[in-house]
């Protein structure tokens, strides 16, 4: 579906993301996990045409997309949202989510329509014509989403949308991601939260310190090494498992 | 559809004035009012509804305005056929400074100095190059008759003037009704947000600087028929870019009556305060001053915003 070839990105003395390569395939969830500044926004950045990298390609349905603009990259079916949520603050719920069906329907009214469709997916189907900044943090996840989806992608990055919420709100929004994959989106998402990326993803890309340090199912990562020490610093691996054995 | 209603109303509301009063005077506070009103919808296009806040929309402005001028006075064009040329150029003066600015990403105070550059550039060269008359300016011929742009009494420009902000009504009300609008108000809350959902940021508001630069530069071929005067400093100076932000910034930005009940507001306090202390020259500037500080410390979103 998307594909990163060694995709570098430095900014100064800093390099946020290293020779970093992965693959996401169609109709899954796939996880990107690793501490804090280990370059998954910016890699994010890298992907969705926010950023231009140094080096490498990145490659979405066999399309070498490298250097185009964000607006072109949504436009070819893959688009992202904000780990900040950023609404259109002046608009109403469904303002907002009709920037996005515009994409596809010229027309006010159909555009409109869809935008509605889109808000009975995601829940937010009451407070359309509230303004959007008067959501909740979790409304504002929502409306993130909804935005998103309005523009029909095949692929969404989804950077964040669980942080700031409580375990209830986190519930009600699992399923919801979990609904978009059913419907044949692909998705690849940035969290912290690990009870989410356990129960929603077959596949977690760990980076660290901009590089990859790990792949595979998340069961497996949780008990790799090299991830345990990324997280807990160095030597924590060893001593957990002297620790075990003792 | 009830602000077409709205809009049908207001327009015929506005053309029977004359009918109702034969007094110069007032007709003519009408026109001005309307005048600037037209200024105030050209700029809202650009701040109130795309966020770019430009300080120098007189070089929209004196662009219209010698364009018709030089054309009339020079080349012995009919005035309405100026129009088109004006309206022209005025969007060709949006898309070069669009292009120099969002090409480089200037935003807020930086995109407001530059347009206040551009006009002073504008104003420098129009004083010293002999095409436009220099610093003397640049009269048009004294030609009576509607086939000109030119009436005997004030109806006709109160007509002439109302069509144009009809016109400016109507690209409002298009502007919150279509994809387009959608865009640019999109934009003008957040970009990165609005690239994300696909839209072409950069397109989006070379356009409504284009749009903008043409309905102002209309503002400046009224101002030339009805003055049938212009000089550098009348075309291109600050006065014009502070007369088309105050009106919208009063009565609402980026809605569709704000420009218009702003600029009554402030011509009818004007012609009040004028009025009132004669003796004091300029003492309505100071109220238009005081008003602005009050309207933005009370009231953010114009006196519109106390409506709804």
């Amino acid at each position: 579906m998307i594909e990163a070839v060694s995709l570098s990105k430095r900014f100064g003395g800093l390099a946020a993301v290293q020779d970093v390569s992965l693959l996401v395939h169609p109709g899954t969830i796939t996880a990107l996990i690793g501490p804090n500044g280990a370059g998954k926004t910016t890699l994010f950045h890298l992907l969705s045409g926010f950023l231009a990298p140094d080096s490498g390609k990145v490659i979405l349905e066999g399309r070498d997309i490298t250097g185009l603009s964000p607006h072109v990259i949504c436009r070819l079916g893959m688009t992202r949202t904000f780990q900040i949520v950023q609404p259109f603050a002046a608009q109403t719920v469904r303002e907002n989510i009709a920037v996005g069906s515009h994409l596809h329907h010229r027309g006010r009214r159909e555009a409109i329509a869809a935008a509605e469709e889109v808000a009975r997916r995601v829940g937010l189907h009451a407070q359309l014509d509230k303004p959007a900044s008067s959501l909740t943090i979790a409304g504002r996840k929502r409306l993130e989403l909804a935005r998103a989806l309005a523009t029909g992608p095949r692929l969404l990055l989804l950077d964040e949308v669980l942080a700031g919420l409580n375990p209830q709100e986190i519930n009600e929004v699992l399923p919801v991601v979990r609904g978009i994959r059913d419907a044949g989106v692909t998705v690849l998402l940035i969290e912290h939260v690990m009870q989410a990326v356990m129960n929603l993803c077959e596949h977690v890309w760990v980076l660290s310190n901009g590089r990859l340090i790990a792949e595979g199912a998340p069961r497996e990562i949780a008990a790799h090494p090299q991830v345990i020490e990324a997280y807990l610093g160095h030597g924590t691996a060893e001593r957990l498992l002297r620790a075990a054995h003792a | 559809m009830r602000q077409l209603a709205a809009i049908a109303a207001f327009a015929v509301a506005v053309a029977l004035l004359p009918g109702l009063t034969g007094s110069g005077v007032v007709l003519n506070i009408a026109i001005m009012t309307l005048y600037a009103a037209l200024l105030g919808q050209a700029w809202n296009i650009l701040a109130g509804f795309g966020g770019q806040f430009s300080f120098g929309h007189a070089v929209f402005f004196g662009t219209g305005a010698y364009a018709a001028a030089v054309l009339q006075a020079r080349f012995g064009w009919n005035a309405w056929a100026t129009l088109p040329a004006a309206l022209a150029l005025g969007a060709a003066v949006g898309a070069f400074i669009g292009t120099l600015s969002f090409r480089y990403g200037l935003r807020g105070s930086y995109f407001a100095l530059v347009t206040l550059a551009f006009a002073e550039v504008f104003r420098i060269l129009a004083n010293n190059v002999q095409f436009t008359g220099a610093g003397v300016g640049l009269m048009v011929k004294l030609q009576p008759g509607a086939a000109h742009f030119q009436f005997a009494d004030k109806a006709g420009y109160l007509h002439v003037i109302l069509a144009f902000v009809v016109v400016g009504l109507l690209v409002s009300w298009w502007l919150k009704h279509s994809r387009y609008g959608a865009w640019l108000q999109a934009v003008r809350d957040n970009e990165d947000s609005a690239a994300a959902l696909g839209v072409n940021v950069f397109a989006v508001k070379l356009q409504a600087i284009m749009l903008s630069g043409a309905l102002t530069a209309a503002a400046g071929v009224f101002y030339v028929q009805y003055f049938q005067y212009i000089d550098p400093s009348l075309a291109y100076g600050p006065a014009v870019s502070v007369e088309a932000l105050l009106g919208p910034i009063i009565g609402g930005l980026g809605t569709i009556w704000g420009p218009i009940l702003g600029a009554t507001v402030l011509h009818l306090l004007g012609e009040a305060t004028r009025g009132l202390v004669s003796s004091l020259p300029g003492v309505n500037l100071v109220v238009y001053g005081a008003l602005l500080v009050l309207m933005i410390m009370f009231l953010p979103r114009g006196i519109i915003g106390l409506v709804k």
